[in-house]
Formats: structure tokens, C-alpha cells, sequence
């Protein structure tokens, strides 16, 4: 088996309103998986039936191989965007309550918290309420209680909100920790420097269709737009303009460094390469820099949701 | 199954270690037996007081029954004249009787006047105008030339026994014992339901609000979820009342032996009034109690305690999973106010229909009520010990869990939706569209 997850054809209504409309996923195991797309497009929707907390009205989802059954929720580790923890119960007490839900016996998950509250240094919160810890403080532990049954596949909607940038930090090496110990791990946001950051792969949804999936290499190279970056130092800047305008489309960069006289973007035909491109400059002037444009999730996320409207 | 166990447990301990619930247990028996000290201790004070009432007898003829008892002095000041007497008293006595002077025995009982500072006691004055009364018609008689012993032996005094058609002796002490366990089971329903519902319907809202719902329901069923906040619920409130139950049972036990000898003079002094009628309370008393003995034997316990059981669980069962879904389709407790009518509006006509059921036990509004699920926990069981036929209780138990079936499967997808929904207030149109998600 290849994939962890394998989501056919699901579509969901509620009501007159579509929530997904015959999404179909693959994530591949060990590997983190973006599942990228705007507010409203129905990543909650698809993550809710994914964790059975609502069931598809057609099409099948396949966990390791195996069509989803309720004792699958063992295997899963959800961290919802809306969460949070009984306010007036201990943090032990309420971990080992909800580690218990998952399935470990009461033994086994003492141990397990024993070792992550000891990872993140935590150990004399314990008996304390969630109300006496600060707003960071309680994602720790939310975060614990998620990944505590070292599930196959996790789930994470939103995870950095509510966490300072140290502690973000801390999260996201726990992520990928988790990721090469085994696990494989869907990752859901809109912000999208977490996503270059994180992800393998990405599925982006809009308007509850599936607009786009694959490796994010991949698909970074196809959204590749034959476009350059170029930095040249020369005596007569308006001259050296005009040649390469009468032979390429080019446009100002946004940004010049103080020892350079010009920087353009160049935009190539797909007949063109680089190749020539270098070579046609290095006759008429010196290259100080030379990019290719890659363009950024950002950049692909908002090309294909525009390309969607 | 082992979900539901640790869900139950959870929801148990959350309520039992709360410190209100704490409070209320331990405080609520201790209230309880304090008003009830206050009580014998206020009537013992008043029967102690000793009243002093002067009288002015312008006809010469009463002034020989004003004999003193154990709370009131009589003072005769006929010498004085009314007006001086009037006087003395307001300064010094509790008030004053004015007979004035009559030619006729006919006339004598009218214009009798009693003075006071505030309004009398009412039992004083009525205690006074039996023995007027009494005095006047034996003159009376006298005048007449009637032989008053004749006209004594004549008095009778009637009470009928009642017996139903299966041959049971019944009386109006009988009738009383029924209101009492009728109307008690029927009211303790009817509190657990208003209080453990409500704690249902908070701890969903809790979990709404604290945003650990969609966590939790990622590892269990919302009804399961549900389920274990009915029952763990529940398990707390009959802890709760099989503490008070116990504590009180102590606690009068240790009064009544501490008490015991005030107890029963305090119920003599209540009598002092009429001394006829404690002689006569007294000789019946002894068999009243045997009476009251076998009436309580012959209601019919097995078939209360039973049926007691079965609504007890339908009714709560009922009611809180609709406090639950109520619970969960609201963001705040101030949002429940709109839903909370239509849930209290059964209950409290099932209280106002039981009491007057209790007067006509078997009419066409009692035998509607305590069919009807809604309200036959309440009603049913405040008719049962008046003796129901047995088809008219399997009817209505029937009714109670099909109904029961229903709702709580209209209220888990109620529950089940609402419970992701943040945001605005649903309207009963969006609860009905949820149904069908």
C-alpha cells in the first residue's frame, strides 16, 4: 500500500448547500499532505467525514488499504481548528481521559504522556486546570493529546494558530519528527509560508471541488511561467534596454541592488531557453544575477483559485 | 461499550466534585432540619406565652365558663365597667371581651365585642366563641325546660366508611396517604427533571463553548457522547438523593429523640382550644392509626414502586435528551430561553393537573394526562395510588417509551448537527432542516 488515505468520489450536501462535490485524494504515507484551499471551499467538511464525525452522502474512503470503519478513530490523530479542553478539569486527568477515548488503556497512556510532558518540559502541570494555563501553554497540551496514540495518520487544522513563533517553531519540528518516525500527516491552512515550509504534497480545494493535487515540486514546475530574473551592470542603461526589449518582453523587477544598473524580468517563449537568454546577455553586458522564477504556493494558490472563479 | 463507561465516569466525577453540587448536598439537609428546629422551636414559644384577656359579663351569666388554661388568663373586670376596663387592658392585658347587658337569652349572643391592640389570634377568638356558643345554647335549653342530659344522649356523631367494590377498606386518612405518595413521587420527578436536565443542557454547552467537542467526537459517537452525559448525570442526582434521603432519615431520627417530649406537647397546646376534641381525637386516635396502618398497607407499593421506577427513568430520559439537544444547538446559556418554554410548559401542567387529579383521581382529564408521555411520568404516578386499571398503565407505558425512542433519536441528530454549529441562534425551521442532514 502507497497510500495512507484514499478519499473516491466524496461528495457531501447540506441541504440545497454542496459541501464537496466528488473530491477524490491520495496521501501517500509517510509524507505531509497539504490540504490547501480558501475559507468556505469545504477542507472542514472533508476532514470532518475523514475523522467519521460525519458521513459522506456518496463515495468511499480507504484507510491503509482498508474501506473506514469506526474503530479507525484509534488510528487517527485530530487536531481541529476549533478546539479546546475542559476548563476546570486537570491537565493530567483530562489527558488520560481522552487518550483512554482513543483507545490506550490507562497504563499505557500514563506512560506515553509521561514521556511527551517530559519532552516539552510540562511535568508540574499536571495537576493543575486548564484555566490556570496560558492560551500557548493549553495548545501544548492539546497538541500532546492529539498525537499521544501514535496514530498512522494525523490531522492538523490549523495548528500554529495560537502559538508564538518559538513555539511554532517547536510544533513544526515536532511535525516532521512525527512524519519520519512513520506517521503521515494531513496539514490544513491558508497560510501559506508553512505550507513551502512543510508539505509534500498538496491537494487544493475550491469552491467544494478539487482544483488541484499532486507533488508540490511537481506542481510548482508546471506552474512554472518560463520567466527570469536577471541583474546586468552596464554603461548605457536606456540603450541596453532597448536592445533587449526588440528581442524579448521584459518588465521592471521590484527590486535593484545598489551595484547593479538594471534588473528585469524576462519573460521567455516556450520556444526560447535560458541558454539563449544568457547568451544574448552575456554579449551586451555583465550578469550579476540570474533566477529562474519559481513561483511560490502563494503564487499557485491564488493563480488557481482565480483560474477556478 | 468501554467508551461509554469512561464517558459516564467522567461526567459523574465532573458533576460530583463540583463544588456547588458539594454545597447543595451536604447544605440542603442541614437548611432542611434548621427550618425545622426553627419551626418547633417558634411553636413551642408561642404555646408558652400566656395571654392574659380581661372580660367585662354585663349579663352576669357567662363569667363562670371563662376558666383558665394553659395559654390564656381570663380577668374578670366586670366591676370596673367597660370603659375603665378598656382602659387597664390596653395598657396592661392582651384584650378585652365585652359582653354587654341583655334582657333576652335570644339577643345575648349578639353584640359580643372583643378589643385589642392589633387583630386577635384567630384561633383565640374562635376558641372563645365555642365556648360562648356552647354556654348560650345550654341556657337556652335550660329555658325551654328541656332536660339537658336527655338532649346530650341524643348527639351523634357520624363518620362514614368507604370501601371500593374489590372490598377494600379505605378512609379519609387513606385518601390523604395517597395524595402524600402520589403527590410526592409525582414532585420528585418533576425536581430531578428540572435539575438534572438543566445540568445536562449546561455541560453540552460547556463543551460547545470550551471548543473540546470536535475532539471528543473524534474518537466517539455523538451519541454515545450524549448518552453518557444523560447517564452520568443522572447517577450524580441519585447520588445526590440517596444522600439526602439517608441524612434526613438520620437527622430527624436524632431530633425526634431529642425532641421528642416537645414534639408532643407542642401538639397538645395546639388543642388547648377545644378540650371536647382532644377527648375525642384522642379516644378515635387509636383507631385511625390502626386505620392509617392498613392503608398504607393496602396501597399498592409493589405496583408504585415499580411503575415509579419505569417512568422515573422514561420521563428523565425524555426530558434530557431534549434539554441536550437544546443545549447543543445554542452557543450561550442566555441563547436557551426560547427553546426552555416549550420543554417547561408540560411539566409544569403536568404538576397543576396532577394536584387537582388527586381530587378525581379518575376523570377524563387524569386519565388524558397520565396517558399522554409528556406528562404521564408526573400524572400517572400521582394516580396509581388510588388504584389504576392495569390496561390504562401499560397504555401509558407504551406511550412513555415510544415516545422515548423518538425523541431521543430526533433529539441525537439535533444534538449531532448543533453541536459543530457555532455562531448564530438556529430558528425551529433550521433545527427542522437539520433533522434531514
Amino acid at each position: 500500500m502507497k497510500h495512507i488515505l484514499t478519499v473516491e468520489n466524496v461528495s457531501k450536501n447540506y441541504g440545497n448547500f454542496t459541501a464537496l462535490n466528488n473530491v477524490s485524494i491520495a496521501v501517500p504515507k509517510g509524507s505531509v499532505f497539504g490540504l490547501l484551499g480558501p475559507n468556505g471551499a469545504g477542507k472542514t467538511s472533508l476532514i470532518r467525514i475523514i475523522n467519521q464525525i460525519t458521513l459522506q452522502d456518496k463515495g468511499s474512503i480507504y484507510l491503509d488499504g482498508e474501506l473506514l470503519q469506526p474503530e479507525h478513530v484509534h488510528q487517527i490523530g485530530y487536531l481541529p481548528e476549533e478546539r479546546g479542553l475542559y476548563k476546570s478539569m486537570k491537565v493530567g486527568e483530562q489527558a488520560l481521559y481522552l487518550a483512554q477515548l482513543k483507545g490506550l488503556s490507562k497504563s499505557d497512556a500514563k506512560k506515553k504522556l509521561k514521556y511527551w510532558f517530559e519532552k516539552f518540559d510540562i511535568g508540574d502541570w499536571w495537576d493543575k486546570k486548564i484555566q490556570e494555563l496560558s492560551k500557548g501553554m493549553a495548545q501544548k497540551v492539546q497538541f500532546i493529546v492529539t498525537v499521544m496514540h501514535t496514530p498512522k495518520l494525523l490531522i492538523f487544522d490549523e495548528p500554529f494558530s495560537g502559538f508564538d513563533p518559538i513555539n511554532a517553531n517547536l510544533i513544526k519540528d515536532e511535525i516532521l519528527k512525527l512524519r519520519d518516525e512513520g506517521a503521515s500527516i494531513i496539514f490544513s491552512t491558508h497560510r501559506m509560508e508553512s505550507v513551502e515550509e512543510l508539505c509534500d504534497y498538496i491537494a487544493l480545494i475550491d469552491k467544494s471541488k478539487k482544483i488541484l493535487d499532486g507533488k508540490l515540486n511537481d506542481i510548482k514546475e508546471e506552474f512554472k511561467t518560463n520567466q527570469f530574473e536577471v541583474g546586468l551592470s552596464c554603461i548605457d542603461k536606456n540603450f541596453l534596454l532597448n536592445e533587449i526589449n526588440s528581442k524579448f518582453t521584459t518588465a521592471n523587477s521590484d527590486k535593484i541592488s545598489f551595484n547593479e544598473d538594471l534588473r528585469l524580468i524576462v519573460d521567455l517563449k516556450s520556444t526560447e531557453s535560458s541558454k539563449d537568454l544568457i547568451k544574448f546577455l552575456n554579449n551586451k553586458a555583465q550578469i550579476t544575477h540570474f533566477t529562474e522564477i519559481i513561483p511560490s504556493a502563494n503564487d499557485i494558490f491564488l493563480k488557481a483559485v482565480a483560474n477556478n472563479g | 461499550m468501554d467508551k461509554l463507561k469512561l464517558i459516564i465516569k467522567r461526567e459523574f466525577l465532573a458533576k460530583v466534585k463540583n463544588k456547588s453540587f458539594i454545597v447543595m448536598t451536604i447544605l440542603s439537609p442541614l437548611l432542611m432540619v434548621g427550618l425545622l428546629l426553627l419551626i418547633v422551636f417558634l411553636n413551642q414559644q408561642n404555646s408558652e406565652e400566656v395571654r392574659t384577656v380581661a372580660f367585662v359579663d354585663e349579663s352576669n351569666l357567662l363569667a363562670p365558663i371563662f376558666t383558665d388554661t394553659n395559654s390564656i388568663k381570663y380577668l374578670d373586670l366586670s366591676a370596673l365597667g367597660i370603659d375603665e376596663a378598656r382602659k387597664q387592658t390596653e395598657e396592661n392585658y392582651y384584650g378585652i371581651l365585652y359582653i354587654p347587658k341583655n334582657d333576652s337569652l335570644k339577643n345575648l349572643s349578639k353584640g359580643i365585642q372583643f378589643y385589642s391592640e392589633g387583630s386577635p389570634s384567630l384561633s383565640l377568638l374562635s376558641g372563645i366563641e365555642n365556648k360562648l356558643e356552647n354556654k348560650i345554647r345550654n341556657l337556652k335549653i335550660e329555658q325551654l325546660n328541656f332536660d339537658l342530659d336527655k338532649i346530650k344522649a341524643t348527639e351523634t356523631s357520624v363518620s362514614i366508611a368507604t370501601e371500593n367494590f374489590a372490598g377494600e377498606k379505605s378512609s379519609k386518612i387513606g385518601s390523604v396517604l395517597r395524595m402524600i405518595a402520589g403527590g410526592g413521587f409525582g414532585y420528585l420527578i418533576f425536581m430531578f427533571i428540572i435539575i438534572y436536565g438543566t445540568s445536562v443542557m449546561r455541560s453540552v454547552i460547556e463543551e460547545k463553548t470550551s471548543r473540546i467537542i470536535e475532539v471528543i467526537i473524534s474518537s466517539v459517537k455523538p451519541f454515545q457522547l450524549m448518552l453518557g452525559k444523560i447517564l452520568g448525570n443522572a447517577f450524580a442526582g441519585i447520588l445526590q438523593f440517596i444522600i439526602w434521603a439517608i441524612s434526613a432519615g438520620l437527622l430527624l431520627t436524632v431530633i425526634t429523640y431529642v425532641f421528642g417530649i416537645e414534639t408532643t406537647s407542642s401538639g397538645t397546646a395546639m388543642g388547648q382550644i377545644n378540650p371536647e376534641m382532644i377527648e375525642q381525637m384522642q379516644a378515635s386516635s387509636a383507631s385511625e392509626l390502626q386505620v392509617a396502618l392498613q392503608e398504607i398497607k393496602n396501597l399498592p407499593i409493589l405496583t408504585m414502586f415499580f411503575s415509579f421506577i419505569i417512568y422515573f427513568i422514561g420521563g428523565y430520559l425524555i426530558y434530557s435528551s431534549i434539554y441536550a439537544a437544546i443545549g447543543a444547538a445554542v452557543d450561550s446559556e442566555t441563547d436557551t430561553q426560547q427553546f426552555m418554554m416549550p420543554v417547561m410548559l408540560p411539566l409544569i401542567i403536568a404538576i397543576y393537573v396532577g394536584f387537582s387529579v388527586i381530587e378525581n383521581p379518575h376523570g377524563p382529564i387524569a386519565l388524558a394526562f397520565s396517558l399522554f408521555p409528556l406528562t404521564s411520568p408526573i400524572v400517572m404516578l400521582m394516580r396509581i395510588p388510588f388504584g389504576v386499571p392495569w390496561w390504562q398503565i401499560i397504555t401509558s407505558m407504551l406511550l412513555l417509551i415510544g415516545t422515548f425512542i423518538l425523541i431521543v433519536w430526533f433529539a441525537a441528530k439535533i444534538y449531532r448537527v448543533g453541536i459543530l454549529m457555532y455562531g448564530k441562534k438556529p430558528t425551529y425551521k433550521e433545527l427542522y432542516k437539520w433533522l434531514k442532514y
